[in-house]
């Protein structure tokens, strides 16, 4: 028995005594830089070690014989090597190779501007940002305005980008692109978009030279990406000046899946009651606004989602009329939209991806016009019979969309898919004689496209795409090419280049013309400087644009409609944004400034002029302060553009020419707003409360936006805005029903 | 006699190695969780979370080792300077919570405050834009842990530290923050680890907090 002891202690001792190794080297980068924080492991065993700041790293091990070596670290690809463990120490230097990651790599972002909470060098904005710009009015395009490339054109909807008129910029929910996404046009006041900011999380802004995906806009694409699920069951209600609203948000138990729906109802009279209106309203404008969404997970990566919009607006009011003294010009507006968008994302497998998407729209317009009496009855004046008119509008679009996406090695991808649009308008043009002109269009344009993301190395990236389209109504088709680098210059610096071609149908309203047409063409050169750290954005770009095909347009029975395709132009700038969150504390601001020196001979344009909706100088300044005592977030803007030329142009027998030019005062607009959060960071709080008091024009500026003229271009007065100040006030408050139904109850 | 004391020797031997296998990791997870308050203090939390990672994936079938490499990861993500990095560093403490609670089999109390920090630590890159997202999922988890294990007190410990750092206006604030962490270190008082290897960490920092307090 005297053994067992003595057996015992040399169990115990083997197990002591066992040899140790030493393991150690430098974890390096393929440049030789040493890789700080990287872990060394050997496979299966609880020996390794963690490099230092130089890439160094040491380890004993009692292991021995062939084993794995394993170097993990953030940002780079692990790797593994055999190596075989004695007793003598072993030296080992290991090279770890950067990670293809899409928050470190270099974005193609010459001519992108993108506001979405993706953690991404291309964007600038999150979200929020977009209902909290001062000058926006809690509308997406207002807040795009804020940014370098966009005009601050007042008189009409739209974005004007870089020299482009409105109808060159075109507007994709969810890839599909939306046909009405303002509210139907009134003479001299801009109207909104449709869709609540609140619908989507990201939004692309391109100002030029964007994906072969989109395609029909010779000079900005503005790409809205639609919600997913919500985070929560929740139920909301608005009341402003303007109206009311409420909406309710349903998630399913499960989390796959939810639906809601909305209501909004606005009545502008009162408003117009305290604040002054240029316009006389007979039928103050007051819009029904409905919408319903579902959206069901279909897997861990696809989503179905579907949103619909049903719409109906009105308004009817009367201005002085430079035509005939004492007597008002009326106009009266009906309008009828509903909007369909269905789309299905997935994941094939295999880094195969689906995204497809339909969307079907119907637009109603129903517009009528005449000469009034001081008492504002209709009235038929000689010689000016053409004033008394009825213009009803119906149309149909369709349009869908398939994309394939297979993702290559790293980042790099290739996608390839189609789009189909279709368009079917029915007007008619009644005299004041009832006599009628009926006009109907159909058109169908097909598309086709092909992209690559070509990933050289982390720094450097290319996307090389090629875009053709077939227009029905033409009868012609066009490849447009476009391609864009991106060189990463430093850890928060990199460099673009974009160039493109794009292509446009001649813009329905001068349509049908008495001539073929072709396609309306123009090519982009950017190039783009861009600095970002999480708190500041610095960027810079220059571009060149060439206009080829643009329409011109003569006069046929009193309506302007296409007559060739021999117009062009060009625009050329440079453009900076400047965004910090750093420097102030809880200050954040952007500054953006255009330069744009652009001609064009379009439309009725006797030659080549700086069009009346360009102007050279355009700068935007967006500060945003949360004051957390107050629990108020106060955001103030200020807006401003060099003087645009004004022209009226009249045609005679020896073509167009000037009767009057000059220009417009410079514009400014200085605007603030402040939104009261009661509720913000209160533990438990049942609901969510935001109090908002906007101001635009808190200065009371005159605002200039052009001149309007007489038929006989005696008379002309200033087009300005409806009112120079524009006051809101709006409570809206969101119950998150998760938690308990009761919140609700208590407070409705 | 003989044969007995061979049996005997063979049962010693099976059972000091099936011993010394288990004996192995509860030592290694010691010693590293001995090692939790001076890596905190030396900035090395890093490294500490290595040496978890490398017991968890060697151990395979363990939930622990996941659970501290993810505690020391999101503790070195708070500690991060650069708030470029700090996402990432919380997307790999995110991926170790969930190797925990996929081997635990279910998400428990501690998991859920582990989740809670993991979401603090993105907000904090950006409060004033990420406060919507990632404010109420810290808030959530909290609530989830305090739900599973009324009684555990680094629930509490962390409510009350998200409070002591959420200004008065926003209905924060010592005072507000001073009852919680009473009420934590109370709890820390009769808390007792389902194991020597279980989390205790947390009452040092709580005592700390606490006398901020004042």
């Amino acid at each position: 028995m005297k053994q067992l002891p003595l057996l015992l202690n040399l169990i115990l001792l083997s197990s002591f005594a066992m040899g140790q190794t030493l393991i150690s080297g430098k974890i390096k980068d393929p440049k030789g830089k040493g890789v700080a924080g990287a872990s060394i492991s050997l496979k299966d065993s609880y020996d390794g070690g963690t490099s230092d700041s130089t890439g160094l790293y040491r380890f004993k091990t009692t292991e021995t014989g062939e084993h794995l070596i394993m170097v993990t670290c953030i940002g780079y690809k692990p790797i593994e090597q055999k190596i075989s463990i004695g007793a003598e120490a072993l030296n080992l230097d290991l090279i770890l190779k950067e990670e293809p990651n899409e928050l470190k790599a270099v974005v193609i972002t010459a001519g992108t501007f993108e506001a979405s909470d993706r953690k991404r060098a291309a964007a600038v904005l999150n979200s929020i940002d977009i209902v909290t710009t001062a000058s926006a009015n809690g509308d997406v395009t207002g807040a795009i305005k804020t940014l370098p490339g966009a005009q601050q054109v007042g008189e009409s909807e739209g974005l004007f980008v870089r020299g482009g008129t409105a109808a060159e910029t075109k507007i994709y929910i969810d890839g599909t692109l939306v046909n009405n996404f303002f509210f139907s046009s009134v003479p001299n006041v801009a109207q909104f978009g449709r869709f609540s900011p609140f619908l989507f999380k990201g939004t692309v802004f391109s100002t030029g030279g964007y994906s072969a995906l989109y395609g029909q806009a010779l000079s900005s694409a503005l790409i809205l990406e639609s919600i997913d699920l919500p985070d929560q069951t929740s139920a909301n209600i608005g009341v402003t000046i303007l109206g009311v609203n409420a909406g309710y948000q349903q998630l399913a138990k499960n989390k796959k899946s939810s639906w809601g729906g909305g209501y909004s109802y606005t009545n502008l009279w009162p408003a117009f009651k305290i604040i002054k209106q240029r316009q006389d309203y007979k039928q103050a404008p007051v819009f029904h606004n409905a919408d319903f969404n579902f959206r069901i997970k279909t897997s861990k990566t696809g989503i179905i989602k579907y949103y619909g919009y049903l719409s109906t607006n009105q308004l009817d009011f009367t201005v002085n009329s430079l035509d005939s003294l004492g007597y008002k010009d009326r106009f009266g507006l009906k309008n009828l939209n509903t909007f369909h968008n269905l789309t299905w994302r997935e994941n094939l497998g295999r880094r195969w991806k689906l995204n497809t998407a339909l969307s079907f729209s119907i637009n109603k317009d129903d517009i009528e016009g005449n000469m009034a009496n001081e008492a504002g009855n209709k009235v038929l004046l000689t010689g000016l019979e053409f004033k008394n008119f009825g213009l009803t509008n119906r149309s149909q679009f369709f349009n869908s969309r398939i994309v394939f996406e297979k993702k290559l090695k790293g980042l790099s991808a290739i996608r390839f898919g189609n789009e189909f649009n279709y368009s079917n308008e029915k007007n008619t043009y009644t005299l004041y004689n009832n006599q009628q002109f009926p006009g109907r269009l159909e058109q169908n344009t097909v598309s086709g496209f092909a992209e690559a993301d070509i990933y050289i190395t982390n720094n450097v990236a290319a996307k090389t795409g090629l875009r053709a389209e077939h227009s029905s109504y033409l009868n012609k088709t066009n490849l447009a090419p476009r391609i864009s680098l991106a060189y990463k210059l430093g850890n928060q610096s990199q460099a673009s280049l974009a160039y493109g071609v794009f292509y446009q149908n001649p813009e329905r309203r001068y349509l049908p013309a008495p001539v073929q047409l072709g396609f309306l063409k123009a090519s982009h050169y950017i190039a783009q400087y861009q600095k970002t750290s999480s708190l500041i954005t610095f960027r810079a770009e220059v571009f060149y644009k060439k206009y080829h095909n643009l329409l011109k347009t003569g006069f046929v029975n009193n309506r302007e409609v296409a007559t060739g395709n021999n117009g062009f132009g060009d625009a050329k700038g440079f453009e900076f944004f400047w965004r910090d969150k750093k420097t102030i504390k809880n200050l954040d601001y952007w500054i953006s400034y255009s330069y744009l020196d652009t001609k064009r001979d379009f439309l009725n344009f006797p030659f080549a002029i700086q069009p009346n909706f360009a102007a050279k100088h355009t700068t935007s300044l967006v500060v945003k302060k949360f004051i957390t005592k107050l629990k108020m977030n106060l955001n103030g803007s200020y807006n401003f553009a060099s003087g645009r030329p004004y022209y009226n142009i009249q045609t005679d027998l020896n073509g167009p020419k000037f009767t009057d030019r000059g220009t417009i005062p410079a514009y400014h607009n200085v605007s603030f707003s402040i939104n009261y959060l009661p509720k913000i960071g209160k533990q438990g709080a049942k609901s969510f409360a935001v109090y908002v008091l906007q101001v635009s024009n808190v200065f009371n500026t005159k605002q200039v936006y052009g001149y309007q003229y007489s038929y006989n271009a005696l008379r002309k007065e200033a087009i300005v805005p409806p009112s120079r100040m524009f006051v809101f006030i709006g409570a809206f408050i969101s119950f998150g029903v998760d938690r308990t139904d009761d919140a609700i109850n208590s407070n409705l | 006699m003989k044969s007995f004391s061979v049996t005997l020797l063979m049962a010693f031997f099976v059972a000091s190695s099936l011993f010394a296998q288990s004996d192995k990791y509860t030592g290694a997870m010691k010693k590293n969780i001995t090692e939790l308050d001076d890596a905190l203090k030396n900035n090395s939390m890093a490294a500490l979370a290595g040496n978890f990672e490398r017991i968890a994936t060697a151990e395979k079938t363990q939930w622990l080792p996941y659970y501290y490499a993810s505690y020391c990861t999101v503790m070195a993500a708070y500690m991060e300077q650069d708030k470029s990095k700090t996402d990432a560093i919380a997307d790999k403490a995110e991926g170790f919570i969930k190797k925990a609670e996929e081997l635990a089999g279910a998400e428990n109390a501690e998991t859920c405050i582990i989740k809670s920090m993991i979401a603090s630590a993105h907000m904090m890159v950006d409060p004033q834009a990420r406060w919507m997202q990632y404010g109420q999922a810290s808030a959530s988890n909290i609530e989830k842990a305090k739900k599973l294990d009324p009684a555990n007190p680094r629930a509490y410990y962390l409510d009350a530290q998200g409070k002591f750092y959420t200004p008065e206006a926003f209905g924060g604030g010592k005072t507000v923050a001073k009852p919680v962490f009473e009420k934590a270190i109370e709890l820390f008082g009769s808390f007792k680890p389902a194991s020597e290897l279980h989390p205790s960490w947390g009452l040092t920092s709580a005592q700390y907090f606490l006398s901020q307090c004042n």
